[in-house]
């Protein structure tokens, strides 16, 4: 299994760096168009949704749906808590896609709500007047970049992803994400590998929760569920990409003018 | 001069009666979101909202329309007797799907907050979803067929920027490539769907 993700990674790697070589900024739209990116690997797609189908079933969805009746306090500090950390991959990667302003914006936000915030529980900085947090990756630092998304890809448990996102993650790995250095990287005995894993698995059942009845329907209504999944996660991509959730910004218009003729 | 009295009559009439009866698209929304509303929040059993919610649907929805965007560029190649068996079979599938969502809300409160003219063809109407105990605030737009301002349509629902019908014509043609691009295949999946 390990030795085919590679294969699918590296083939679609190349494929990525074909597309850079002729990037243009211009064009960052375009090369994620949902409906442009290929699903290279659809046999492989379909049996890792497969999979992820069945782990939803005998473990997110039971777990969530338990989450879900939790007190609205605790769900919220839960869903804050996970929010400020994940802001030690967002300052960087608002760095690297210029926008410096924001990089302190999201410096102060955690400042404050780690410690104000009781460890992120309470989200002071919005309090505070300080603007809606956005939530940045190296995958769209590199999409920023002009780097093309290269295959559609579902990878096993992780779920949904393209070959370019999967392998910007990497740099989680290797230094790119603070948390992952404090917790599995080094050993600073103040927290453990463990710590890391845990806010993963809660951040997937706070999503799974927040969105439980839009999948139950989604599921319940869709011919196809796989492609409904597809198209929803692309078009989601495509927005954070642009950081823009206005759909004549994200996506091409044309189609709709074109049935007028028909 | 009592022709050109007349004339200038005539166009205050025309002018002023097509004013009155064009309807602005975020209030054509606000009131369709209130019946559905007002309906959903009715202690009716669910297969009676869902019948309702199809009336109000094929008032308000251009089914015709999104059916054949749904399509993608697999509706040029039709004749026209596949063309009436798509939209008639598309009708069916769109009213039990529409309905079958939004019956599962019980209560929603909707407000309308902006709206975007796009061109004379399209406004995009902008509203939120309360947040409830359960989900959090969503943010829904509309894109709303204007070529007739007197009787606007829904033509695409737009939550959190993910577009319902852009997300059914990648269903659509997913289901027509894994077999073959035969429309056959989509009307044989399609009544299955509606007989289920």
């Amino acid at each position: 299994m390990m030795k085919k993700i590679l294969v699918i990674l590296i083939t679609t790697f190349t494929l990525i760096t074909n597309v850079y070589a002729s990037s243009d900024g211009e064009l960052v739209l375009k090369k994620n168009e949902p409906s442009e990116i290929k699903d290279c690997s659809e046999t492989f797609n379909k049996a890792s949704f497969a999979l992820n189908q069945g782990l939803d079933k005998v473990i997110f969805k039971p777990v969530s749906s338990v989450y879900r009746v939790l007190p609205s306090p605790v769900k919220t500090g839960v869903s804050n808590s996970l929010n400020n950390l994940s802001n030690v991959v967002t300052i960087p990667n608002n760095i690297l896609q210029g926008e410096f302003a924001l990089a302190g914006v999201n410096t102060g936000r955690f400042l404050i709500n780690t410690t104000v915030g009781v460890l992120g529980l309470i989200d002071v900085a919005t309090y505070l007047g300080f603007s809606e947090y956005v939530k940045e990756d190296y995958g769209q630092s590199l999409a920023s970049y002009g780097v093309g998304p290269g295959c559609y890809l579902v990878l096993p448990v992780l779920g949904p992803t393209t070959a370019r996102d999967t392998m910007a993650s990497l740099t989680n790995f290797v230094g790119g994400d603070a948390w992952y250095n404090v917790t599995v990287k080094n050993d600073t005995h103040y927290f453990r590998d463990v710590d890391y894993y845990a806010s993963r698995v809660t951040a997937g059942v706070d999503f799974r929760a927040k969105n439980f009845d839009s999948i139950e329907n989604l599921e319940k209504n869709s011919l196809d569920f796989y492609a409904s999944v597809k198209s929803l996660y692309l078009q989601d991509r495509q927005q954070r990409i642009l950081n823009s959730t206005k759909i004549i910004e994200t996506q091409d218009d044309s189609d709709w003018e074109e049935i007028e003729t028909q | 001069m009592m022709k050109k009295n007349l004339l200038i009559l005539l166009i205050i009439f025309l002018s002023t009666s097509y004013s009155a009866f064009s309807i602005e698209p975020d209030i054509f929304v606000q009131s369709t979101v209130n019946r559905a509303s007002k309906l959903l929040g009715e202690n009716i059993s669910k297969e009676e909202k869902i019948e309702k919610l199809k009336l109000i649907a094929k008032e308000t929805v251009d089914i015709k329309g999104i059916g054949f965007y749904t399509l993608g560029v697999k509706r040029k190649s039709l004749n026209d007797e596949e063309k009436k068996n798509y939209t008639k079979l598309f009708e069916v599938y769109f009213l039990k799907s529409f309905s079958s969502r939004l019956a599962e809300y019980t209560n929603p409160e909707i407000d309308v907050t902006n709206k975007e003219k796009l061109n004379d063809n399209y406004t995009i109407v902008n509203s939120v979803l309360k947040a409830t105990n359960e989900r959090p605030e969503i943010n829904i737009d509309w894109r709303i067929y204007t070529k007739n301002p007197d009787n606007p349509q829904i033509r695409d629902l737009i939550i959190e920027g993910l577009s319902l019908a852009r997300t059914q014509k990648e269903e659509f043609a997913s289901v027509l490539s894994s077999n073959d691009n035969d429309i056959k295949a989509l009307f044989r999946v399609l009544k299955e769907f509606s007989n289920n």
